[in-house]
């Protein structure tokens, strides 16, 4: 990933920061600039995500890529927060073993990957069970 | 002074190993080294988790605590000796993680194990002369010890945030006065491009921790007339367990004063982390009108000494963050070999 692309991204990847439209209230993330049902009429606005919600899918990656070998084997999953949008995040601090769909999850800020041992470290959003 | 603080958050990593594990690689007498350094375990970070990430959820927590609006705090500071960049400051992350961005003032220090003491005063500084409403201090760390080193055993990670601002009825707590004690002590050091740090063995007791310790103290006291039995609790940074109840006795501390902020036993020496955590795990439990005294220690060296009067508005802001016991309680034990994945230690 490049520096300006993951510097653009920062407020939703640290803050998950979405949209909203103001005209028919509904969420999105990542952030959506077009409502997709309003189209001209929708305004959207920033809006923050609570960083609450509950997995409705998971993964479980034994062969990671590289740079995320020494966390193998990890949860990735489909988490649905609470106020509706469903984002794809990894699960952090726990063993596969423990997770299970519907549990409760809540967003931390952790280490996303880095470019290398010369380039830049990328933070953001992973979760944790609640 | 008239300033306070408004709010305080920790974290500590959900990870332990024991000193049983270590001692084991090396051959060791595990039961001498726990006695001989007071201590059970240390935090060990998870392999995504580093200083930033740490400064970042304690920060989050000591704005939940003080209720504030973060765009109000006008300057940040994290105290580290493992920032994640040698160039690119840890606090430009925090402010941004918060939200404070971009309305403010932001730098990382270093000094050993009182960095984060060290922001608390610049802190001060800056609300005392109304140049900000509100400053944050961070003493966050991921410790390093090399492998074999006596510091191994203690070396572990962790975080404390603290947010000053003008003392009244939004405070928690009053920061009466502080007093730093100074010298060029060579007792611990790392040098540039180098992993671990050196140490003086010995010589980082009496002419390091404890000179400046207990002249910070005795200055503070000097300087407020006050003695020991006017403190409640007394927390001192505590790179094992027995160096604060040392301390705290050649100052005429009791036992019981000095127990509530020793976590070093449960979490190891978090470095500048040490003696902000301390003084959370009081605050999480003192009662309004209770005094605190804190006394960091910093290699190279120096100590910075605070005493803290409790207020209030501590009764109603405890409980709207995580207390220091909720993340002790939380814990995964892990082995050497997992202890020696996560800290990136195997070569491949």
């Amino acid at each position: 990933m490049g520096v300006p692309r993951f510097w653009r991204e920062i407020p939703n990847r640290y803050n998950l920061i979405g949209t909203r439209c103001g005209t028919c209230n509904k969420i999105f993330f990542p952030p959506r600039y077009i409502c997709p049902s309003c189209r001209r009429t929708g305004k959207l606005e920033p809006y923050k995500l609570g960083g609450k919600g509950k997995i409705v899918s998971y993964t479980v990656t034994y062969v990671a890529p590289n740079g995320f070998e020494d966390q193998a084997p990890y949860v990735m999953a489909i988490i649905e927060l609470d106020e509706g949008p469903k984002l794809t995040a990894q699960v952090t601090d726990c063993s596969p073993g423990q997770v299970r769909i519907g549990d409760r999850v809540e967003m931390v800020f952790r280490r996303m990957g880095q470019e290398g041992e010369d380039g830049p470290i990328y933070y953001g959003y992973k979760f944790r069970l609640a | 002074m008239e300033v306070g603080i408004v709010g305080y958050g920790v974290y500590i990593p959900l990870y332990r190993i024991k000193v049983e594990e270590i001692a084991k690689v090396w051959g060791a007498d595990a039961e001498r080294i726990k006695r001989g350094l007071f201590l059970e375990e240390k935090s060990v970070p998870g392999p995504d988790e580093d200083t930033a990430t740490i400064a970042v959820e304690a920060a989050r927590n000591a704005v939940k605590r003080a209720g504030i609006n973060p765009q109000d705090i006008g300057a940040i500071y994290v105290g580290s000796e493992s920032h994640p960049y040698a160039v690119k400051p840890t606090a430009t992350i925090v402010a941004e993680a918060i939200e404070a961005t971009p309305d403010l003032t932001a730098a990382d220090y270093e000094f050993a194990c009182k960095a984060g003491t060290a922001g608390i005063q610049t802190c001060m500084g800056m609300v005392g002369a109304g140049m900000i409403k509100y400053g944050m201090a961070i003493g966050a760390d991921t410790a390093q010890g090399a492998p074999g080193d006596p510091l191994e055993y203690t070396a572990s990670a962790g975080g404390g945030a603290v947010i000053v601002g003008k003392d009244g009825s939004q405070c928690l707590a009053a920061i009466e006065d502080t007093y730093s004690y100074t010298t060029d002590t060579p007792d611990f050091w790392r040098r540039e491009m180098r992993p671990y740090p050196k140490h003086g063995g010995r010589f980082t007791g009496k002419p390091a921790y404890f000179k400046h310790v207990l002249s910070a103290a005795h200055g503070l006291l000097r300087k407020l007339q006050l003695a020991p039995q006017d403190f409640t609790y007394a927390v001192f940074h505590q790179p094992n367990g027995k160096f604060p109840l040392q301390a705290g006795k050649e100052l005429g501390f009791t036992k019981e004063q000095i127990m509530s902020g020793l976590l070093t036993p449960k979490i190891g020496n978090t470095y500048s982390g040490a003696s902000m955590i301390g003084l959370a795990a009081i605050l999480d439990q003192a009662k309004p009108g209770d005094r605190i005294l804190v006394v960091s220690f910093g290699s190279g060296a120096g100590s910075d000494a605070f005493s803290i009067l409790v207020r209030d508005g501590i009764e109603a802001k405890r409980d709207a963050a995580p207390m220091v016991a909720d993340y002790i309680n939380l814990k995964i034990n892990v082995d050497y070999a997992t202890y020696t994945k996560f800290r990136q230690l195997l070569v491949r």
